[in-house]
């Protein structure tokens, strides 16, 4: 789940001559100091980085988002505009991440949400947090654990409905044999856990 | 508040606690919390801290306390400052993220590991021309000076030729890159710098360090994948970690939803074991046929190599200017071309083996290997021929010499002890062939011939159909980007091994005294697909990673041998003059280290202690090797073990509940018959009765379900009369139920 989509080429655009960074990029008047500071020790991201974040956040609508931060207003996006992110637009699990990093669960995000959803999905976030989310995610019915239906959706949006029925029953079938280690019919998130700390490619 | 003067305990109390919060804060980032949520919890604790911090300052050293915190604040500031540095530092990060998201991160793992290699080239670079190339260049003697590093008289006119010194000759070839122009003085300049032995140790040095770095990347691999390649959760992985999250482009999501929907097909295929081998004789046949096919395709190869190095060497020894530039780069050229044509044929062939892809992509790229290898071995061989050629033109030559040098002092050869010095012209004075410099200059004509192959390969073969394929797009009949010829994927596992062998081909050379570092080839793969089946031919990269080793360790063999057992030239490079090349670390031994340390080393250095020293190596490595089998073994039982003990404490959890629900429906059942029991008792008894029993039962049936919110379910021994809800440790609470705490 590494998305370190803020060190590729997008994120680099624009950043000169933004209002931001005036003279040494020191004199930003977005955030206080006190709340940069928190950021950075509630995410993993720099001062910089968070600071990308924000315009990027504010790229999305302009005229919602305010250039003032400092007394903390509740702007939440709505999930349409998350969504078109050039990151998340071609990722068939967008809507639950939104709504997976959103306070209402509809994926409508305000700055703080969007901070967060990027820090876990960051290659600087360790492996147990994104195990976490993960299962977060892949949850659909948010019900703490992921059941068949939730297994058949998750196969459903990875192959965009090309397998048949009998295909997808039998994967779901198979996977919770394969995983389910306490018989319930249902993964908890232990054995999601348990699970993902042994495939050889999670973090990618 | 103020903190009045606190008990040692209770000061240890409060330290801990102020410990534990500065624990939470800096652990913060990595907790599944909600934004708010964490920073609320991270102004609480700063305050906390504040608060607190201030007070156990207090009495002792308050100012002291006070100072530790703000410089462990800085130095954390410092560290977070310094990681971001070294992040910006590194070279081609944009790039290769970017690449990531187009092409996905299989791609970006072969640029990741190019960009690895360059770094370790351009090391071993740094050191060579540090320590050998420039104190030549600016302390030894310069050019013209002595006959080795002058061009001979003969070639003078066409030394400077374009033709000539792209083949390495003329000028070149008297240059400090090669060995040939190194003067075999034990020390040059005024910092006595000792040329001979720096040359010798920068060589092997060079090669040990390529070994470690190898090795100590695929320790460090290792360690990360931990249990490495495990089946057991085939199903699963594909579901949750197929799909990569770094994609970015809709082109190459929609390449990666085909994959993926590809892969579980198979892989539901494979399941239902539908795959029925019909004809499982005609199968073995095929890939019998298939491994004759390719073996004789390999000799092929090995004795098409042999072949045109034996007309070079007929071509050198008739004299170069008589044939025209194919006959003179034949050689690297039918390297190159084999080294680009097999590998195909492989894949034709591999078509008949009717293998999984996984496995076919494994033998596919062993095929390969043998390829590249018998084709370096063939050519090395081929060398060794030309070598001892080239030695028996020395002893000629040295026959020569005397004869020579007698011509010069014609008519004064009288006088023994004082022969006049006569000064000849070094350009005029015979040279002996020097086939360390002919090695070199072959192996740098080879790396380079093979780069323009894989450059011109490129262009025409991919940019070029690339761009037929997009322009004639519109006017063609059928759809050319998805059909046939379309553009060419990125062979990932392809390219990688094409590195790998560039690498050996460059330790080889540097082995052999050429002093030229090509850097890897840095493709533009601009308008290449990305691959459509992800097969990975081993779970890990250390794949790649033994490869590469084996690459090192086969081409460094010849080297070794060469260096061990064939005297160098009398005339030109460092060791001239010397019956071995590893003479020189006696010569220092003797001169340059105390009488001792001589006699120490000439101890250490006998057979007698060098045998049981490797014996004991040997057997301290079985010794390892079994300990971290059996590790692994009690490993998998322990995995195993945890497994079923989860399982059973599930299973018995389950039953359980299970028990615990039957026993509550039955509970109800009785209580169902007892209240209609009563009912008509009541009915038979009066009105009265009935009240009361159903005021009781409705009590019963009231109590029973509001304890039941408070309580887990547990049955209701029903008497006649209502009786008080049981909780545990009670007589009649059945045991082993689980007991949940009330919220």
């Amino acid at each position: 789940m590494g998305t370190d989509a803020l060190r590729a080429g997008w994120i680099w655009d624009g950043s000169e001559g933004n209002p931001l960074c005036s003279e040494m990029g020191n004199k930003q008047t977005i955030f206080t100091p006190q709340q940069l500071d928190a950021y950075q020790d509630c995410t993993f991201f720099t001062r910089k980085e968070i600071l990308r974040l924000y315009q990027r956040y504010r790229d999305l609508a302009p005229q919602l988002v305010p250039l003032d931060y400092t007394s903390q207003p509740d702007v939440k996006l709505p999930y349409l505009l998350i969504g078109s992110m050039p990151e998340l637009k071609d990722n068939p699990f967008r809507q639950r991440i939104a709504e997976v990093f959103s306070e209402d669960g509809e994926g409508n995000m305000s700055l703080d949400d969007f901070l967060d959803m990027f820090s876990v999905l960051s290659e600087m976030a360790p492996r147990e947090l994104k195990a976490y989310y993960a299962f977060k995610i892949y949850d659909f019915n948010n019900d703490d654990f992921i059941c068949k239906s939730d297994l058949e959706k998750t196969l459903n949006k990875l192959t965009r409905n090309e397998l048949t029925e009998d295909e997808v029953r039998m994967v779901c079938e198979k996977v919770m044999d394969e995983a389910d280690l306490d018989n319930d019919g249902r993964l908890s998130l232990e054995d999601f856990q348990q699970m993902i700390v042994r495939a050889p490619e999670f973090l990618r | 508040m103020v903190v009045g003067v606190l008990t040692p305990e209770e000061l240890e109390k409060l330290k801990e606690a102020v410990d534990e919060r500065k624990k939470l804060i800096t652990t913060l980032r990595g907790k599944p919390w909600p934004m708010m949520k964490k920073l609320q919890t991270l102004k609480e604790s700063q305050e906390f801290v504040e608060k607190y911090e201030g007070a156990l300052g207090r009495g002792r050293g308050r100012k002291l306390y006070a100072y530790k915190v703000m410089m462990q604040k800085k130095w954390m500031k410092f560290l977070r400052d310094f990681e971001n540095f070294k992040t910006a530092c590194i070279p081609w990060e944009m790039k290769i993220k970017d690449i990531e998201s187009h092409f996905g991160s299989s791609v970006a793992s072969y640029f990741i590991f190019l960009r690895w290699m360059y770094g370790i080239n351009m090391i071993l670079f740094g050191l060579t021309f540090g320590l050998v190339m420039v104190p030549e260049a600016l302390m030894g003697r310069p050019y013209g000076s002595i006959p080795r590093k002058t061009v001979p008289r003969a070639d003078e006119t066409s030394a400077m030729d374009f033709a000539i010194l792209w083949d390495f000759g003329g000028f070149a070839k008297y240059s400090v890159l090669f060995y040939g122009y190194y003067n075999n003085q034990r020390t040059v300049g005024w910092l006595k710098f000792r040329m001979p032995l720096s040359y010798f140790l920068i060589g092997v040095g060079t090669v040990a360090y390529s070994y470690m770095v190898v090795i100590r990347k695929m320790a460090r691999n290792a360690n990360e994948q931990g249990g490495g390649d495990d089946t057991s959760f085939n199903f699963s992985w594909k579901m949750f970690t197929s799909w990569d999250y770094l994609i970015g482009n809709p082109e190459t999501a929609d390449n990666k939803f085909a994959s993926i929907t590809t892969s579980f097909k198979e892989a539901i295929v494979e399941e239902q074991e539908n795959r029925k081998d019909d004809n499982i004789h005609l199968t073995r046949f095929l890939r019998v046929l298939a491994n004759f096919l390719v073996l004789c395709c390999l000799a092929g190869s090995g004795y098409l190599i042999f072949f045109v190095v034996r007309r070079s060497q007929k071509f050198a020894l008739a004299g170069l200017e008589n044939y025209g530039w194919w006959e003179r780069n034949e050689v690297n050229m039918v390297m190159s071309l084999l080294g680009m044509f097999c590998p195909m044929l492989f894949d034709v062939i591999s078509s008949l083996e009717n293998y999984h892809p996984r496995i076919a992509l494994q033998w596919q790229l062993g095929r390969i290997f043998a390829l590249f290898l018998g084709n370096l071995y063939t050519f090395i061989i081929a060398l060794m021929d030309e070598i001892n050629l080239k030695r028996k033109e020395e002893e000629v030559i040295i026959a020569n010499m005397t004869l020579w040098q007698a011509s010069l002092y014609n008519g004064t050869l009288g006088e023994n002890n004082t022969t006049p010095v006569i000064t000849v012209d070094p350009a005029d004075v015979p040279r002996g062939p020097c086939w360390e410099t002919m090695v070199g200059q072959e192996f740098v004509r080879l790396i380079i011939s093979d780069t323009m192959t894989t450059y011109v390969t490129l262009l025409i073969g991919d940019f070029l159909r690339a761009f037929i394929v997009r322009f004639l797009n519109y006017c063609w009949c059928w759809d050319l980007e998805y059909g046939f010829p379309s553009y060419s994927e990125f062979d990932v596992s392809g390219n990688v091994l094409g590195l790998i062998f560039n690498q050996g081909m460059i330790c080889d050379e540097r082995a052999a005294p050429a002093r030229l570092h090509v850097p890897a080839v840095l493709g533009s793969h601009v308008l290449q697909r990305p691959p459509g089946a992800v097969f990975k031919a081993s779970g890990s990269n250390n794949f790649y990673m033994a490869m590469l080793l084996v690459i090192l360790f086969l081409s460094t063999l010849p080297a070794i041998y060469t260096i061990v057992s064939i005297p160098p030239s009398f005339d030109c490079g460092p060791f001239s003059g010397k019956s071995r090349m590893f003479d020189v670390i006696q010569e220092t031994l003797e001169n340059d280290f105390p009488a001792w340390f001589g006699m120490v080393f000439s101890y250490v250095s006998n057979p007698g202690l060098v045998l049981p020293f490797l014996l004991l190596m040997i057997l301290a490595i079985y010794y390892l090797h079994s300990i971290s089998k059996t590790y692994k073994q009690s490993n998998l039982d322990l995995k195993k073990k945890l497994q079923t003990q989860n399982e059973e404490n599930k299973k018995k959890n389950k039953r359980a509940a299970l028990k615990a629900a039957t026993e509550l429906e039955e509970a109800r059942n009785t209580l169902q018959e007892q209240q209609s029991q009563s009912n008509n008792n009541a009915s038979n008894r009066g009105d009265r009765r009935l009240n009361d029993s159903n005021g009781t039962t409705n009590q019963i049936e009231n109590g029973h379900t509001a304890k039941n919110h408070c309580r887990p379910p547990y049955p209701h021994r029903c008497m006649d009369r209502p009786s008080v809800p049981r909780g545990p440790g009670m007589p009649g609470y059945l045991p082993g139920l689980p007991h949940r705490p009330a919220p």
